[in-house]
């Protein structure tokens, strides 16, 4: 039940915070750090192919378990997400001053821990949407963790409502796998997995299951959240935002392999959307000017390369997928990490304003060399590994015979952009001449020697960050200018600082594992990639090894093409970056798409409430009783439910039919009296007749009651009226009169209707013979209906009772009390 | 009998529904008494009419007694709608005399909440 461990902490650290400070940190720190350390030793058995199962009933009726299942691919998933878990605790440290608010910082990163856990370990797919759903919550609150910026909160929402319209897809998906198998439990579906494919469900349940992983993992046209979601700290966002919460996505892919995969549809939808995203991920970034959002971009892309990968669907293809998982956790972490250390220590995250931090920073620069080098797939880095074996996998995809090229050319021109940008990221942020944001006021563009074309579309920087049109200024210019004001104090000018420790380390530490790896991929290919391989194909994988050198082969010749190419792009890279700028089409533009949505949603919402809630009862009134002539006369309708026949009739003699005469035109007269006191009478008429029906009708003691409440209310009636004006001719349209007439018989004719109906359809004997035989005996009364009302549904007349007190007071206070004492009114 | 009554209930509430459509107040209290009226005629004809005697508990095990649980609601009910009534009718006397109209069109709400 480690999964529970980061709620249980996240739960004391409100308590702890106070005594603890800032070093509450290191405390948090040391959970992840466990869990991690004993994930690492649950390795030798997992690798043996012997799956830990713990299972909790929740709501067992419901098949819905806390069942817990650790194969190889959540063990992957779950040291990834405690292992860079410990490494970002560390450096939030260093990161985030004294004065931000840390308890809530912590306890919703640990929300995040223990969600995310909870998300890849549960094996029924119940647990499995509640966690999924709390890492969006999670992910909502620590985007917006600088609540009091408008470009925050605006990230964090279009964050939740796209990935939480996913997580609604999903369990509609889930709904219709279990409609499929009949249960909820992911290794139970998989051992059924032959009956999905082939059933009519298959297709809704494919398409609803994928909008849940597309729009979490980023895919396009869903990735549109992801680069507003940069507006977190930056621990958060190389955290959550590139190395676990967008890989839920891929996992849930991953984890429905063996369920859902092997079709053509899975083939073209997952390999289509991924390549796209691969594609055009990499070619926005090149755009961006704002290091984070070229991270967030590049996230998006190498995102869109798993699931390309997994929908390729061979096991090298899944093989090469979990490896890049493990490996772009890796190298973009420790990117995230570095461009955090920039900006914390610059005060700009603006590519044009740095360079030659070098000589300020060796170390981060080291760390930046060593990640972008794998970013970019350069050998002897771990990504060099995993692009080899997504080429690879792209040259043998199967499927029509287009993609036997257009996979492998997708794949390089996406690698080549990855190339370039990673290039930017290292080479010109660190080298070349000393620039460290120095003289960023509003206006004072940086201008430079390239094409003036780029210095005008500059200046309106990024529709694709979308915050141009709601008239927020994304410009860095306004990075450091007292917007980041959670950086106050540090000094924008850089130069004097040196590595800032506390974050550098812990970026070293993972940024070294990208040449650990590379060097030596013997030490996770048996531990880690082939397990977790073999949990999302279902049964055991074997691939060739896993090795820098593989001899001259097709994939080394692309990956010769894609440094070819990309030094090349990096050589010209601001015409490449003007070319890139004038094909985005500003009028296409998703964004623009989601705000106009998210608008029309709300202006939606309130037509519909305004045409609903008009404030008067007339209106509230009419919709009630259409809504029940609807509903009612439908399902009548629907179900043959109108019988006229076999009815069972009491005989009726000549003074019952002059009473029902009586007792229709007093009803009538009620309507038509002109004048208040008239109405009133016919209304006691009225009420005298129901008393006389009940003495008909064998109910003395309603008949008592009924002649006494309507004397009273008659005196009552009068009483208050004589205070109120004469009835008026109502002054209402005839249209207005008609609807309210066509209501009225409307529903009239309907309850006689399910009356007589009900009548004559008598599916059960009546439930009174109980109270009838046994109203003495446990009772100790004659009379039955006094009986039940004290005695047997004694509870519900002192409910009754309780209704008469509450009236009789509410009359007395609206009475006797007036508003302001001073006694105008009396 | 059952039929008959069936006419008169819905009758009943056709003119109840109206009067509780229309703008004056008055017009609406005198809606929900007759409303009130037409449901327990309508609970009482729902458990069959005049099929037996009064219900008490006699000697006699054959004698048949009409069903008593409409009988019970229906009590319930008559003293509950006695209480609004009477809190209808205060209000509107009250809210007559604090706004000087018991025409509902003109008491609409706060104007613009949003």
């Amino acid at each position: 039940m480690a999964v529970l461990a980061p709620f249980a902490l996240a739960v004391l650290v409100p308590f702890l915070y106070p005594a603890l400070g800032r070093r509450i940190g290191w405390l948090v720190a040391l959970l992840p750090f466990s869990l991690f350390v004993k994930y690492l030793s649950l390795i030798p058995p997992i690798m043996q192919g012997e799956p830990i199962f713990i299972n909790q009933a929740w709501i067992p009726s419901m098949g819905i378990n806390l069942t817990i299942y650790l194969d190889g691919l959540s063990l992957l998933f779950s040291l990834l997400i405690t292992g860079i878990g410990t490494i970002i605790t560390v450096y939030s440290i260093s990161y985030l001053g004294a004065e931000e608010a840390l308890g809530n910082f912590y306890v919703y990163i640990l929300l995040f821990m223990g969600a995310m856990l909870g998300t890849v370990q549960s094996s029924n797919l119940v647990t499995l949407y509640v966690f999924w759903e709390l890492t969006s919550i999670s992910s909502f609150l620590l985007i917006g963790f600088w609540f009091h910026r408008e470009e925050s909160k605006y990230g964090a929402l279009k964050s939740m409502l796209i990935t939480v319209f996913g997580g609604l897809a999903m369990i509609a998906g889930f709904l219709f796998l279990y409609l499929i198998t009949g249960t909820f439990e992911i290794r139970e579906i998989v051992a059924q997995a032959g009956k999905v494919p082939g059933s009519i469900y298959y297709l809704p349940a494919l398409v609803l299951i994928l909008l849940g992983a597309f729009t979490k993992s980023a895919q396009f046209p869903f990735h549109i959240w992801l680069p507003n979601a940069m507006e977190a700290p930056t621990p958060i966002s190389a955290y959550l935002h590139s190395a676990t919460m967008v890989k839920a996505g891929i996992y849930l892919m991953a984890r429905m392999t063996p369920v859902l995969g092997g079709t053509l549809e899975w083939f073209y939808i997952l390999s289509f959307v991924g390549m796209i995203t691969l594609v055009y991920g990499s070619f926005m970034a090149i755009r961006q000017s704002d290091l984070k959002a070229m991270l967030a971009f590049s996230t998006i892309s190498q995102l869109g390369l798993i699931t390309f990968l997994l929908g390729i669907n061979t096991k090298l293809a899944v093989a090469a997928a979990v490896f890049h998982i493990l490996n772009h956790a890796t190298f973009k972490g420790s990117m995230f990490l570095v461009v955090g250390i920039v900006d914390h220590e610059t005060g700009t995250r603006q590519v044009d304003r740095l360079g030659g931090l070098a000589r300020l920073f060796p170390i981060t620069a080291l760390v930046m060399m060593l990640a972008s080098a794998a970013s970019a797939g350069l050998p002897p880095f771990n990504a060099f590994i995993s692009k080899e074996m997504f080429f690879e996998a792209t040259l043998h995809a199967g499927g029509a015979p287009f993609t036997a090229w257009l996979f492998p050319a997708a794949a390089v021109v996406g690698s080549i952009f990855t190339f370039v940008y990673s290039a930017v990221m290292a080479l010109k942020v660190f080298f070349g001449p000393l620039q460290a944001g120095e003289g960023h006021g509003h206006g004072s563009h940086h201008t430079h020697d390239v094409s003036p074309t780029y210095a005008v579309t500059h200046g309106h920087d990024a529709p694709e960050r979308a915050h141009g049109h709601r008239g927020h200024d994304t410009h860095g210019s306004d990075h450091g200018s007292g917007h980041h004001d959670h950086e106050a104090g540090h000094g924008h000018g850089g130069g004097h600082h040196g590595d800032p420790w506390g974050m550098v380390l812990p970026a070293l530490a993972l940024a070294s594992l990208t040449l650990i790896i590379g060097l030596f991929p013997g030490l996770v290919e048996y531990s880690l990639v082939l397990p977790a391989a073999s949990g999302a194909w279902g049964s055991a994988v074997k691939i060739p090894h896993l090795a820098l050198w593989h001899g001259f082969n097709p994939p080394l010749f692309m990956s010769a093409v894609v440094v070819l190419l990309g030094l090349l792009g990096y050589r010209y890279f601001y015409r490449l970056r003007d070319v890139v700028e004038s094909v985005q089409n500003a009028r296409f533009n998703l964004n623009v798409l989601y705000d106009r949505g998210v608008d029309g949603l709300v202006k939606g919402a309130r037509w519909l409430t305004d045409i609903q809630m008009t404030g008067y009862l007339r209106d509230y009134l009419v919709f009630i009783s259409l809504f029940f002539i609807a509903a009612v006369g439908y399902t009548v309708w629907a179900k043959n439910g109108l019988k006229f026949t076999g009815m069972d009739l009491a005989p009726v003699s000549v003074y019952e039919y002059v009473l029902a005469g009586v007792m229709v035109v007093a009803t009538l007269a009620v309507l038509w009296m002109p004048n208040r006191l008239a109405a009133i009478l016919s209304l006691g008429v009225v009420g005298m007749g129901v008393t006389l029906m009940f003495i008909l009708f064998r109910a003395p003691d309603l008949a008592l009651t009924q002649l006494i409440v309507e004397a009273v209310s008659l005196a009552m009636f009068l009483l208050v009226f004589a205070h109120l004006p004469e009835l008026k001719k109502e002054i209402v349209s005839r249209s207005e009169k008609a609807i309210n007439a066509v209501v009225a018989v409307a529903s009239g004719t309907l309850i006689t209707m399910l009356l007589i109906s009900g009548n004559a359809t008598r599916l059960f004997d009546p439930i009174s013979r109980y109270y009838v035989e046994n109203s003495y005996k446990l009772g100790g009364g004659d009379n039955i209906v006094n009986v039940i009302l004290v005695d047997f549904r004694g509870y519900d007349t002192m409910g009754e009772i309780t209704v008469v007190a509450v009236a009789a007071f509410s009359v007395y206070a609206l009475v006797k009390l007036r508003p302001g004492k001073g006694g105008k009114q009396r | 009998m059952e039929l008959l009554m069936s006419l008169v209930i819905g009758i009943m509430f056709a003119v109840s529904i109206y009067l509780m459509l229309a703008r004056s107040m008055l017009r609406v209290v005198l809606g929900t008494v007759l409303i009130s009226h037409a449901a327990n005629l309508m609970l009482i004809n729902a458990g069959l009419l005049k099929r037996g005697a009064p219900p008490f508990v006699t000697g006699d095990k054959n004698l048949a007694v009409v069903d008593p649980i409409p009988q019970a609601l229906i009590l319930t009910a008559i003293v509950i709608a006695f209480g609004v009534t009477a809190f209808l009718l205060v209000m509107a006397y009250r809210g007559y005399q604090e706004l000087g109209s018991d025409d509902l069109s003109e008491l609409r709400g706060v104007e613009d909440e949003h």
